[in-house]
């Protein structure tokens, strides 16, 4: 699946807008409608099994054909499941097999899945944030691999997944799911602004204060913003996992480390300055534009018509927002490959990022998992595997390509997109991950506020120390790094 | 009563109530009730029995504390009410039942009613229509409608102003909301005034008018008078339905930095996207406490007008 909310789980921006509890009426209504839904689902999914030669198999995922990631609907409908179908039948298994589409909001997902699984109930197989795995294990909603099904064990296609990929679908170092495929930050611009503003086309920044020299060049250009790095609320995980935490990898500490999260800590500040030259002092950014409720799609839209010049932003930028393909980008730019440059984000100076790297990146992505209450978790197992295997990768690539958790698969269908090929040689190998613990999403709330107070105008000093107190408050006193 | 009937009466009484109009008796009038109040029970008191319990526990959606989870006692509330953003969500909540419900809706109702009191006709179908349509499409679509008219870029109101590129709703979000909800309601309002108002007797604003009252005395001395226990029943549902409202919500999500967020608001963003199932149940029944005062007002002020 092409997930380009996955790695946004938090988008309070995106989605709602069916929400209305003033209208208890209506919220009753609602209510005797999904009931009377639930219980012909119920139905629908017991009458195959009264049949016993036949096994069912159900697998849900937040996409939907002709809606969210509509791409990964329909190669579930129209490649999987008769694929699979026809697969286990030379096994001599005769598997009835059902996708249940899903179209909304992540946080309404991540909040139905968590209710299906606390409930023991649900679908066989579940396509989950890479970043949730964490806290639906504390939570004893899912189950390492190995104890659900343990043919996973053996599988030939681990090899063929790299240690950091299958950690995005782990936690305390055991395997919770197989990735779906995985993403990188990188800074994208506008070429035809860089030259107005006499700079290079083939631009890439190696310090912070490069990035800051390019923004105050482009600042001579009248109707341009120079810089988009998303910050505040509004945004969401957006603000975290494009704006903040590349940002703070690149002083070279880990959000979480040792046991610890980073307090109010001099790593956080350089951060914040950061954003305070970029959106108070130098004013390259637009800081109304990130309190808006859409943002982040107007920032995309502004780029695509040229009023942006440097934009952060995850491969998904590339693939599902400025892609000209017919029905593809959601803000398509024709002239894309031409006017569309990337460069690596730098660290503060080279050198001083995580691991002494001189660039950094973030990543994220989803995975499938299996529902411990599966009655044959072993066919979810096959039904895994089956997915992604290089075939079925293949299969989906001519829906929409996007790096997938396979070298040998990347190694032959990204050659032909060289954005993406660029990214997994030259950006995936100094990337970093999120936390996976449950703390993280309020700690993210917490990050993003921080960027807020100092975009609207609030001193690093005092934003960093009601950040370090959120945190406190967040995950107790030791806990919290303050050096 | 008579002497005739009284012996009727005095049999009667052994099995019903005199009081007993419909001559159910006790387990008649109960078979009747019975199932509303099972489905009250059911759909109203035990959820917030079951919120009253949640709140006083550590309940979260995930993580550790979804598979253990405590009972911690009132430290839900305690820390609740710590909170500034619970403090600063208290105080938007107030001003935007102020601004929208007691003052905007129920001024502007009035004053459409007045206005269109002699007003017969075409012209009063089509105010009344547009008003009422406010009130009549959903909310999703009203939401629409005002991010089209107040939108940064393009927006209906920065071409007709020549403003183009400001930002209403990151610049005036609780003006907006208030105006948004405003609109949203006024209709009710207006209904309820313009028949209050049609049940003044023409007699007494004719004698009124007779006396040399201009329309002001004769709104303040003949109208309101009249009208005051209509005033009274519409500010207080629309004080309750304003302080409940989750409207403003897909206008501007609580934001910009929590300058609309109120107390719906502030809930559902705990609870839901926060996770944090036992915090948001004890701001819900803080929540429900106010409601209830506002409805013991309420029926206080019904009951003392009655006697």
């Amino acid at each position: 699946m092409s997930a380009p909310h996955r790695s946004v789980p938090l988008d309070p921006d995106r989605g709602p807008q069916h929400r209305r509890p003033t209208l208890t009426r209506r919220a009753a209504l609602a209510g005797t409608a999904a009931l009377a839904t639930a219980a012909t689902a119920a139905c629908s999914k017991d009458s195959p099994k009264k049949d016993q030669d036949k096994d069912t198999l159900t697998i849900t995922g937040n996409s939907i054909e002709g809606g969210k990631n509509a791409a990964g609907a329909e190669w579930l409908t129209s490649w999987v499941i008769p694929e699979f179908t026809k697969a286990q039948k030379k096994k001599g298994r005769d598997v009835t097999l059902t996708f249940v589409p899903q179209g909304v909001d992540d946080e309404d997902y991540k909040t139905k899945i968590a209710l299906d699984l606390k409930s023991k109930k649900g679908a066989d197989v579940i396509s989950i944030d890479g970043i949730w795995v964490g806290e639906f294990a504390q939570a004893g909603y899912i189950k390492p691999l190995d104890e659900v099904a343990k043919a996973s064990d053996s599988w030939d296609g681990w090899k063929q997944i790299s240690e950091a990929v299958q950690g995005s679908a782990s936690f305390e170092d055991k395997r919770y799911g197989v990735s779906e495929g995985t993403d990188g930050r990188v800074i994208f611009f506008h070429k035809g602004l860089f030259r107005k503003a006499g700079l290079p086309e083939d631009w890439q920044p190696t310090s912070w204060d490069d990035i800051i020299a390019a923004g105050k060049k482009l600042k001579g250009l009248k109707g341009v913003t120079p810089i988009q790095l998303n910050a505040g609320t509004a945004m969401g995980e957006a603000t975290t996992m494009q704006g903040f935490l590349p940002m703070l990898v690149g002083t070279g500490t880990d959000l979480w480390a040792e046991d610890k999260w980073q307090g109010d800590t001099g790593p956080v500040q350089d951060v914040l300055k950061l954003y305070q030259q970029i959106y108070i002092d130098e004013k390259l950014g637009d800081a109304v534009l990130q309190q808006e409720a859409s943002g982040r799609d107007s920032s995309f839209e502004e780029f695509s018509k040229g009023k942006i010049g440097m934009l952060f932003e995850g491969d998904y930028f590339w693939r599902s927002v400025v892609n000209p393909a017919d029905g593809v980008g959601t803000a398509p730019m024709k002239n894309r490959d031409k006017v569309v440059g990337y460069a690596k984000i730098p660290a503060m100076q080279p050198g001083s990022g995580v691991r002494g790297q001189d660039f950094v990146s973030m990543s994220g992505g989803g995975c499938n998992v299996i529902n411990p209450n599966a009655p044959d978790p072993d066919l979810a197992w096959d039904l895994i595997a089956f997915m992604s295997s290089p075939e079925a990768f293949a299969a989906k690539a001519k829906g929409s390509l996007n790096v997938t958790p396979r070298d040998d698969v990347n190694k032959k269908l990204l050659k032909d997109d060289p954005m993406l090929s660029w990214l997994t040689e030259e950006v995936l190998p100094l990337t970093s991950y999120r936390p996976s613990l449950a703390a993280y999403p309020e700690v993210s709330v917490a990050i993003q506020q921080a960027t807020l107070d100092v975009a609207s105008g609030k001193e690093v000093a005092e934003a960093a120390k009601k950040y370090g107190q959120a945190v406190v408050d967040i995950v107790g006193d030791d806990a919290v790094d303050t050096q | 009563m008579t002497t005739a009937s009284a012996p009727a009466g005095r049999r009667s009484r052994r099995r019903v109530r005199n009081d007993d109009a419909a001559g159910l008796g006790i387990a008649g009038a109960s078979a009747f009730v019975t199932p509303a109040l099972l489905l009250i029970a059911l759909f109203l008191l035990f959820p917030a029995l079951w919120t009253v319990y949640l709140g006083l526990t550590n309940y979260r959606l995930t993580g550790l504390a979804a598979l253990n989870t405590r009972f911690v006692g009132l430290q839900n509330y305690q820390r609740a009410l710590q909170d500034p953003e619970f403090w600063s969500s208290l105080r938007i909540t107030l001003l935007f039942v102020l601004g929208s419900g007691v003052l905007g809706q129920t001024v502007l109702g009035f004053a459409l009613a007045w206005a269109l009191r002699s007003v017969r006709g075409l012209a009063r179908g089509v105010v009344e229509s547009l008003v009422l349509a406010a009130w009549v499409i959903p909310g999703s679509v009203h939401a629409f409608l005002w991010i089209a008219l107040l939108d940064r870029r393009g927006g209906t109101l920065n071409e007709i102003a020549g403003t183009d590129g400001y930002a209403w709703l990151i610049e005036h979000p609780l003006s907006m909301i208030i105006l948004f909800n405003i609109w949203c309601g006024a209709a009710f309002s207006m209904q309820l005034f313009s028949s209050a108002i049609s049940s003044v007797p023409p007699s007494q604003l004719e004698s009124a008018r007779m006396a040399g009252a201009g329309s002001f005395a004769q709104l303040r001395d003949v109208v309101i008078p009249h009208l005051r226990s209509h005033i009274l029943t519409n500010v207080l549902l629309i004080t309750l339905w304003t302080f409940n409202t989750f409207g403003p919500y897909l206008l501007t999500a609580g934001g910009p930095n929590g300058k609309t967020n109120l107390l719906s608001v502030y809930i559902y963003n705990t609870a839901i996207p926060g996770g944090q199932l036992g915090k948001g149940a004890a701001l819900s029944v803080i929540m429900l406490l106010i409601n209830l005062v506002i409805a013991l007002i309420a029926t206080g002020l019904g009951r003392r007008r009655r006697s």
